[in-house]
Order: structure tokens, then sequence, then C-alpha cells
């Protein structure tokens, strides 16, 4: 371990670190623009600059490796003159129009210049203007203020994986650009916002809407895909203004997708916020007693086995616990949480989590993803592919319909015998699962959620029992979910109980006649059109698939509007906090469910939050463990079976309409046509016809 | 001056042909078997004891910078750049060289090559050098034919091959690492160092970086032997150098001559004295737009190398020589290479991507008087915070030039803008009359 000396002390510091990171474990503060820790050092804006004995320059310390015997000082004449230096030339050409700028309060042009820059301009010439670029609808550009740090080239090429920015031109007329100015094709684009440390690329739906200093700032986490990704929601009066990611290592790092950050406007339309009763064909409005006793009067003396509960993909583990409650006090054998009918048990957790763990995948050499888009289905667990695979030496192949997923990877083939033949060793590519180090199997919903994801589990299985998947401290089978509330379902047991039904035969049965009364929490992802002939009550937030047909609809709350828990794919339980209250009559979603129990007269006695979460941690202990990951044991799941020659293929057709929160906001459904779609919204088609003509 | 048997580019000029037969009948490829055959570590060791020092302008010494690369082979290849990007205003010796005597060069490259144990040569050549790129690698064909380079070159059982690569014009790939980003196909901007090319520089791979002059002039130090090198010039200042003389003389051009001749006397002997005679002179850049300029009276006396003109605050840089007479208007003369350095920046680090167009704006100014007294200052503290703050040297460069205006003519400066300022409040006085 080198030993040097910053501003006088001496530290013992692990080789091979830069003196900016010394400098940062000694607790000095370099300020900086261009360095992030998760990005390639560019060293290109000089404001890291410090004094090193024995050099003839002030050197740059994101970039200088520590040596032994270095001494650095970094509060000399001569720095602060470099640091005013820089700041003096950053600002020269920088438009200084920070009272309309959407970054002000949080730009680090503005800080670094409080504290280190110059108290006035000494430049008397024209400022340079720059053409704003065009990116599409998630971000807006003042490339004016650009300082050319280039952070945001660095994280579309080397973290998204996609070449889609870049500097055109030379000296002061360098630009950053995408080229053709068309919208970028990335699915975490929306990070490049926050990376940026001034006001050039900024949030589209954000901008002029709201200062950071008028936001309230609530630590919860996001239900748009099973990742669990750590958020922070801003939030102004009761309005969700705008969605930030929070730092987690083995979560998301510090990124999020563009769907977790800018799907928030779909909180604001189409909500249900009143109950309603369908009288005479229509819905109407009514009152919670009036809509809670319609229920009470049709579900009243009904047998357990004509009820049917279907939990959607975005319900908090809390609510699903009452339901759970109230189907065993209705003796309802006919509860579900899997929506696209995945053929998972809820026997043995090791079946249906991603056992791997994300930030594992960091330690893999092999991946084989089975009927899988990882980058549609959980962008930052295919960032995290990614990233493993920039580190050389990490094989990727998949089986199942091809995608570029930013890296490259070996199709195998579409169809399941593919996987049949490497479960029997006879596919080319089971030598190489059996060689390697620490192999990684992905199945996704597209396996499982088939008629035969039974027999592709058991597949699974056995290619976990033959291969090196499972060493001492390593677990390569996993499931990749879709759906926030899937685990949290799974754990607390929420499939058909002997004798019950599930999804599938819960739809057979109401067209059969033998299920009268369907209870959907927030489930909209099913073919409702077969609900006709049952008496359904739809609790949810928003008037998408499910609260259309239904008989009695129940308000309930986002995830942004409760405090609830949720488990991510890999069983990582996590509490969301409330931002902001539920809109109009709509209530938390466990409450409404007490609150039934008790007009039903089989009352669910747990009065709070706190008993609720203990009941919780009863049925399933994982629930007392926050925010870690219980390890599961290795145990017989899947059924052998015929498999079916349909190919494999991800159930995500749309990144950005996969839930109700999706559809109903605009800004995803702007992304949906014109990033996947290609059609160029009205203004931006006449902005490029008349630059033509 | 230098005696006609210590010239190295004896056909420096062109009087006689280019290539191979011509080259063979001037001495060139005279055993160079031999010399290959003396082992990395003896030609090393023979131009670090020459004296040898990088002729692009920095002057590094050539033998220390060839010991940087890997001594034992990883298998991978090792690449040899030579530096034709020749851009530098004021400057014209490797276009000399690679018309007249391109031969030379792939000599050079072949017995530095074998030095350092490289396996591949790009000759990075300005995309402006039309012809030149055209004969030097027309040579290159003729040297393989010659089974002089390639596989077992000069049958010495060394193999190394040679690609001629022509840049699309920007000074600033004639920088050492901008030149391997310009050469790997990427917008070319010079790299961080630490990790110098050496250990990772093209592709990944150890990378030498020499200029055109550097490499032509190995091969006849090392038949000629070190001493003989040595013995030309002062110490640390050895050997011989091309000169180019250029501006207000009466017969500009590029000679050859030994290191350390005194400024004066280059110019009266080679290019026909100062236009107007000696005494007509105002400044001379020595070496290079790079370097700051050195008034008359420092010129009277000042010898051609690196030591004598670092002392006097300039530097022998690439030496070109640029003179000028008391005709010029200095600032307006400065004021155009401040906006070369504008124009000529990557925009890769902030001090040079701002600094370069705010130093020549001010220049423009000044060059009018339109500006306050105290605004001279402002310019050199600017080139102050420019120079030394940057990833590459440009930003040097460009400072350079101003802070040697200032340092010499400031007068200069504060007398027209007394001027400016008389004029303007007469014009008014008249208006208000």
């Amino acid at each position: 371990m080198p030993k040097i000396v910053i501003d006088g002390r001496e530290y013992e510091v692990p080789a091979g670190i830069t003196i900016f990171q010394a400098c940062e474990l000694a607790g000095i503060e370099i300020p900086h623009f261009c360095y992030h820790p998760r990005l390639n050092i560019a060293g290109n804006c000089r404001m890291c600059l410090v004094e090193v004995e024995k050099s003839p320059k002030p050197v740059a310390s994101c970039a200088m490796p520590v040596a032994d015997g270095m001494v650095v000082h970094t509060d000399t004449p001569l720095v602060h003159r470099a640091r005013r230096g820089v700041l003096e030339f950053l600002l020269i050409n920088h438009p200084l129009d920070c009272p309309i700028c959407d970054q002000g309060g949080e730009c680090d042009l503005q800080d670094l210049t409080l504290f280190y820059g110059p108290d006035h301009s000494r430049y008397r010439e024209n400022k340079r203007t720059v053409a704003d670029k065009y990116l599409g609808p998630l971000i807006s550009t003042h490339m004016t203020r650009c300082i050319h740090c280039t952070r945001c080239i660095r994280f579309l090429t080397e973290v998204a994986g996609v070449e889609e920015l870049g500097a055109v031109h030379r000296g002061e007329h360098m630009e950053i650009t995408n080229y053709i100015e068309a919208a970028l094709r990335s699915e975490l684009q929306g990070n490049v916002i926050d990376l940026c440390p001034v006001g050039a690329l900024n949030s589209k739906p954000f901008e002029y809407r709201a200062r950071p200093w008028e936001l309230r700032k609530t630590e919860s986490i996001d239900v748009m895909d099973a990742v669990g990704s750590n958020i922070r929601v801003d939030s102004r009066g009761n309005e969700v203004m705008r969605i930030l990611p929070r730092l987690h290592e083995d979560v998301n790092e510090e990124w999020i997708s563009d769907r977790s950050r800018f799907a928030y406007d779909g909180l604001r339309y189409r909500r249900l916020d009143v109950p309603m009763v369908r009288r005479g064909g229509r819905l109407e409005e009514a009152s919670w007693r009036d809509a809670l006793r319609a229920i009470r009067e049709r579900v009243a003396g009904l047998s357990g086995e004509r009820i049917a509960f279907i939990v959607g993909d975005l319900a908090c583990a809390e609510s699903m616990l009452m339901v759970r409650e109230l189907a065993q006090r209705l003796g309802c054998p006919n509860v579900d949480c899997r929506q696209d009918g995945a053929r998972l048990s809820a026997r043995h957790r090791v079946e249906y989590l991603f056992n791997t763990t994300i930030a594992g995948i960091e330690r893999a050499d092999l991946c084989l993803l089975v009927g899988t888009n990882p980058r549609w289905e959980a962008p930052l667990i295919n960032a995290r592919l990614r990233k493993r695979w920039r580190m050389g030496g990490f094989r990727v192949a998949r089986v199942g319909a091809a995608f570029d997923l930013t890296y490259p990877v070996e199709d195998l083939g579409d169809s399941p015998e593919v996987l049949a033949a490497i479960a029997d060793g006879s596919h080319p590519f089971a030598a190489a699962l059996a060689r390697a180090e620490r192999p990684m199997l992905v199945l996704g919903m597209g396996a499982l959620a088939r008629p035969d994801g039974a027999a592709i589990l058991a597949l699974a299985h056995r290619i976990g029992e033959r291969y090196p998947l499972l060493r001492e401290g390593w677990n390569g089978y996993n499931v990749l979910h879709t759906a926030a509330a899937r685990v949290g379902g799974l754990d607390l047991g929420l499939v058909p109980e002997e004798g019950g039904r599930d999804v599938a035969g819960i739809l057979d049965g109401v067209e059969k006649g033998e299920i009268e009364v369907v209870y959907l929490l927030g489930a909209d992802e099913i073919d409702v059109s077969r609900l006709e002939r049952a008496f359904v009550i739809y609790q949810g937030t928003h008037g998408d698939r499910g609260a259309p047909v239904a008989d009695v609809v129940l308000p309930g709350a986002a995830y942004t509007e409760k405090n609830a828990t949720w488990v991510n794919t890999e069983g990582r339980v996590q509490r969301g906090r409330l931002a902001v209250f539920p809109p109009g009559e709509a209530r938390e979603d466990w409450k409404i469910l007490r609150a039934l129990s008790e007009v039903l007269g089989c009352p669910v006695p747990l009065d709070d939050l706190a008993a609720v979460r203990r009941r919780m941690a009863e049925v399933a202990p994982t629930f007392a463990h926050e925010d870690t990951i219980q390890p599961a044991a290795w145990a017989r799941f899947g059924e052998a079976g015929p498999l079916s020659p349909q190919p494999l293929r991800s159930p995500v057709e749309d990144f950005y309409l996969v839930n109700p929160i999706c559809r109903a906001s605009k800004t995803m459904q702007r992304c949906s046509a014109e990033i996947l779609n290609g059609q160029m919204p009205e203004e931006r088609r006449l902005a490029v016809e008349v630059h033509i003509v | 001056m230098l005696r006609d048997r210590d010239r190295i580019f004896t056909n420096l000029y062109g009087e006689q042909p280019w290539h191979l037969e011509a080259a063979r009948r001037r001495g060139d490829w005279d055993g160079t078997r031999d010399l290959i055959l003396l082992g990395r570590e003896r030609i090393v060791q023979e131009i670090k004891d020459s004296g040898l020092r990088g002729r692009g302008g920095a002057g590094f010494p050539t033998g220390l910078k060839w010991s940087f690369m890997p001594k034992q082979s990883d298998g991978g290849p090792v690449y040899l750049l030579v530096n034709a990007d020749e851009s530098e205003p004021g400057t014209c010796k490797d276009r000399e060289i690679l018309r007249n005597e391109p031969h030379k060069l792939i000599e050079g490259i072949v017995l530095a090559g074998a030095a350092m144990g490289a396996t591949h040569c790009y000759v990075y050549v300005r995309g402006e050098f039309v012809r030149e790129a055209q004969i030097l690698e027309a040579a290159v064909r003729e040297a393989y034919e010659a089974g002089l380079v390639g596989r077992n070159a000069c049958g010495s059982g060394y193999d190394i091959e040679i690609v001629v690569h022509r840049g699309a014009g920007a000074y600033i790939c004639g920088e050492e690492t901008g030149l391997i980003e310009s050469l790997e196909g990427k917008k070319g901007q010079p790299r961080l160092k630490p990790p110098f090319p050496a250990a990772v520089g093209l592709y990944g791979r150890p990378t030498t970086v020499n200029n055109v002059e550097t490499i032509a002039v190995v091969p006849t130090i090392l038949r000629r032997g070190a001493s003989w090198f040595a013995s030309l010039g002062r110490p640390r200042n050895t050997g011989t150098k091309i000169f180019c003389i250029s501006g207000h003389v009466n017969h500009p051009c590029t000679v050859e001559e030994e290191m350390g001749i005194p400024l004066r006397e280059l110019i009266e002997r080679h290019a026909g004295g100062v236009r107007g005679g000696w005494d007509n002179l105002l400044a001379v850049i020595p070496g290079g737009s790079s370097v700051p300029l050195i008034p008359k009276s420092v010129c009277d006396t000042v010898r051609m190398d690196f030591d004598s003109l670092v002392e006097v605050k300039s530097g022998l840089g690439t030496a070109g020589v640029i003179v000028m007479d008391r005709s010029t208007d200095i600032v307006r003369a400065i004021g155009r290479l401040s906006r070369f350095y504008m124009h000529e920046s990557c925009g890769q680090c902030t001090p040079c991507r701002e600094g370069t167009g705010w130093l020549w704006r001010m220049m423009e100014r000044l060059a009018l008087g339109d500006a306050e007294p105290e605004e001279i200052d402002l310019l050199y503290e600017v080139s102050k915070q420019i120079e030394g703050h940057t990833i590459c040297a440009l930003g040097d460069a460009a400072a350079w030039p101003v802070q040697g205006l200032i340092r010499h003519f400031r007068p200069e400066l504060e007398r027209r803008i007394e001027e400016r300022r008389r004029r303007v409040a007469t014009r008014a006085a008249e208006t208000v009359a």
C-alpha cells in the first residue's frame, strides 16, 4: 500500500487508485465536473487540478494514479488560482441564465463557482451560442449551457451501450450532438439528465414546472419492473413532480430506467378517485358504504369456491396479505398473483428468485438467457450484464427471440427444444456451460408464462443439477420477473390452494358459470372480456382494462401514495413511502380490504400497518428482513412434460406501456410512438420541414 | 558553420532523385544489416551517447524515450509511429525529408524499430502533403521490393511492416497522443498521460512516437558513431539540425546547420540577411509559431539550440525561424497566431477550448488599441491560466507567443491604446464643436 502525503498528513492508500480517490478517502473534497466514479476518466474539465511536488505543472487528480511517496497539496495558491481560472473559462461562454435555468439550485457550476470561482466577469467579448439539439420526448437541451464534460456521451456509450451521442467540431465550436437529431433510443437515457452538471440536458416533462427547493423529497421504491429500483419521489403539494434515482449499489447503482423516471405523469390521468357501483349497466359514483354494501349483497351466502381473487402486477405486499387473509376467511381457494399464467409454484423460494442477485452478476462468467429480453424487462439488470461484459471474459447466450441487448449474445435458437438439448448435454453449448466457473441461467416470463412452462422449469432444474450452477456461495439459477408484485405474492403464497383455480381456471370458471364473483386487485393484464358473466370487483388506481368491466370499483392508492412493501426479483424486501396522498376518495389498499372484511362479516384482525407487517413476517419470515438477501436453499421444482413448438419470446412488447400507470402517462405514450414506432410528433415534423425548405 | 562532410541530409534540395538507387549512391542503406545486428541495447546506447534530442519540438532525449519500451516481447504488436504531420507554422523540414530523402527516413524506421522491438510502423503524413505522401509510398514500395523492410528486413532476421497513413488536416493530430487517437479512427483528441504511450499506446499496445527528422538522422549517427554526432554543437545540444528560415529575409530557405549556430549567422549566411539589413530587424520567432518571440536585442547574440533559447525565455521548438522586420505589425502578427491556435484547439479540455478564443479576441482589439490598459495584464493572466493547465501542450503553445509579445512589446501595446484613446477623444471634441 503506497503512502502519500496530502496537505501535510500521511495516508496509506490502496495501490492503483487515483489522487482524487485518495483525497476522497482522506475526506478532502476536490471540485470536479467531468469526473464520475461510474464512467471512464476523461480528465477534460481540469477543475480537479492539484499540486504534486516534483511535478512542474498542476496535475489532474482524477486521472493521476497515486505513487509511493507522492506529496500532494490541494490547498495552495497555485491550486486555487487553477480552479478559479477553470471556472472563469467555463463561465465566459456560459449564459448565466440561472434564474430561468432548470438546473438552478442543483447545479454543480453554480455551487463550485460560489466556493471557488471569480466574483465578477472580466470577459468583454461576445458570448458563444449553440443551437439546441433534438433528443426526443424525454430530454430537452440548452446547448449554450453545455460545459463539454462529456459525461452524457460516456454514459450512453459505456453504461447504456447506445452510441448515439458524440462531439463534433473542435475548439470552441465543439458541440455535443446526436448527429441526426432523432429521439435517442436508450431506455436509460434519462440518467444523462442527472449526470449533466449544468442545465444543458434537462427533463422535458419536468422542465419549468418547479424549483428543486420547493419539492418535498420522499425516499421510495419503484414498481415499474421487478428490479425494485430505489427512487426519490419529489412532490409539491399533492402532486408528484419528478422521480429521481437513489443510490443502492446492489440494486440500481445510481441509475433508473426511463419508465421508472418518467411514467409519473400517469399518476395524474385516468385515476379512479371515487368508489363506483354499476347500476342499470352504468358505473355510477357511490359512497364507500354503498360500494362495500353492494359487494356484501352479492357475496353474502356465496360458497368460497364461487369466488376468485386475481392480484395485479403493482400490488404491494400489505394488500396481498389482506387478500390472502380475506380469501381464507371466505373459504376461497381461487387466489392467483400470476396474471400472466407463469408456471411458478410458491413451494420453494429458490424456484422463483433471481438467486444470483443483481450485484452477483458481476461475478458470473457465463450467462444463458431463456425467453427473456432483459433490456426491456429489467433495464438495470441488462445494464449490469453489460457492465459485466465490459469487464471482459463474459459469454452470453440466448434461447429466445433475437434482440439487441447492447452486448454480443450468441443466439442458440428460439425453440424450447434447444433448452432440452442443453439439459441432456447434446447441445454444443453444453460444453461451455460445463466448463464455466460461475454460470448463470436466467429464465424469463417468456419461458414460464406458457402452457409448457412447468416443463421448461423442469429443464432448468435439470440444467441446475447437471452443470455447475450451484456451488459454495454461488447460485446461478435465476428467474427474471416482470412484475413488481410477483415475488411478494409468491412469498405470501398467493397461488391457488389444492383444488383451487389459477387465472386460466378462474376465467374458464367464469365462462362456465362456476365462478360468480371475481375480485381484481389492480389486475389489468388479463383478458377481461371473459369476465362478462361474473360480478367483478375492481380495486385499483386507473380506469384501464379492469375497471370498465367491473360492477364495483374501489379506488386504491398508487405506489407513491402509500407506505408499502415490495419484494424485488432477487427476493429483497423494500419499503416504499408515502409521498403524496391518494386522490379524492381513494384509500390505501390494505385498509380497503380490511374494511371489506368487516362489511362481509369476517373481519381480519389487523388494525394498523405494524400489525399487517407482523402478520406478513409470520406468513413469510423473509418479510422481517428489510433490504437483505435471504439465500434460498436448492429444491426440486418443475414438472417434466411435453414441450410446445412455440418459439420463446419476451412478454414485453412495448417497453413504455407495460402497466396501467404507464398506459395513462402521456410521456410514455409519446415515447412509445416516437422511439419504438418512429412517429415523429407534429411540431417536430413541422420544424424539420421548415428547416429543409 | 557546418562542414559539408558533416551534413546528414545531402539531398535536402532535391538536386538528385529521391529513389532507392540514388539514395544508395548517397550512402543510405549501406550496411544496414550490420547496424540492425548491433542489437537493441547497443543501438539505444549509441543514440543515448550521441545526445540526440527529439526534433519535433519538445526536445526529449531520443535514446531515453526508446528505452521506455518494454524489453521483453509478449508476442503482441509493438508500434513505432513516425509523426509526419508537420503543421507548425514556419516549419517545413519534414516535408523536405519526405520529398527528397525518404530513404533516410525508411532506413531510420528499420533501425529505430529494431532498437525498440517494433513490429509495425505507421507514418502519419499530414493530409496536405499529397505529393510527399506519394513519394514516401513509392519509396516504401521500393524498399519492400528490395527486401530492406518487411519480413527479414535487410536479411537481418528482423521483421517490420511499414504503413503510410494520411491525416485529414488537423494540427492537433501532430500531438503524440492525438496522433494515436486519429490513427485509431477517432476524433483527434490528445489522451491523458499517464499511461504513457510506451506502456499503453496505439490500440493499447506499447508505442513510441518520433518526429521524421529524429528518425531520419538515426542511420547516419549509427554509421558515423555517437561521438561524431556528439562532437557537433554543445553538450546537451548536439548534432545538426534543419532550420527553416522564413519571413522578412532575402532568401527564405531550409538548411541543415550545426546546433548552436548564432541566430545572426544563420540568417545572414543562409537566408541572405534580413530584408533591409540587420538593423531593420524587429523580432524573431525562433522555433515555430509555438515559442515566444525574441526581440532584436536578443537576436544579436543568441545561439540556436535548446538550452540557449530557453535561457532567453523562448525555445528551439521545431527550429522554424520566422523573421519579422520593422514593417511588421507585431500585434497583428501574434494575433494571427492566436487565431491559429483557437482554430486548431481540439476542444476537449476547458482552458484551451475557452481560453484560446478569448486570447484571440483580445488580441484583435489590442491590435486596434480598442482596449483598456489593464487588459494587457488580463491578457497575460488569461494566458497564464491556460499554460500548464491543459491535457496537451497546445494550451502552452497558444499562451507563449502572447506572453512573448507582452514581455517584449508592452510599450507598443500601450502606445496603441493611448493613440486610439486620443483619436477617439479628438473626434468627440470635433463632433461637439
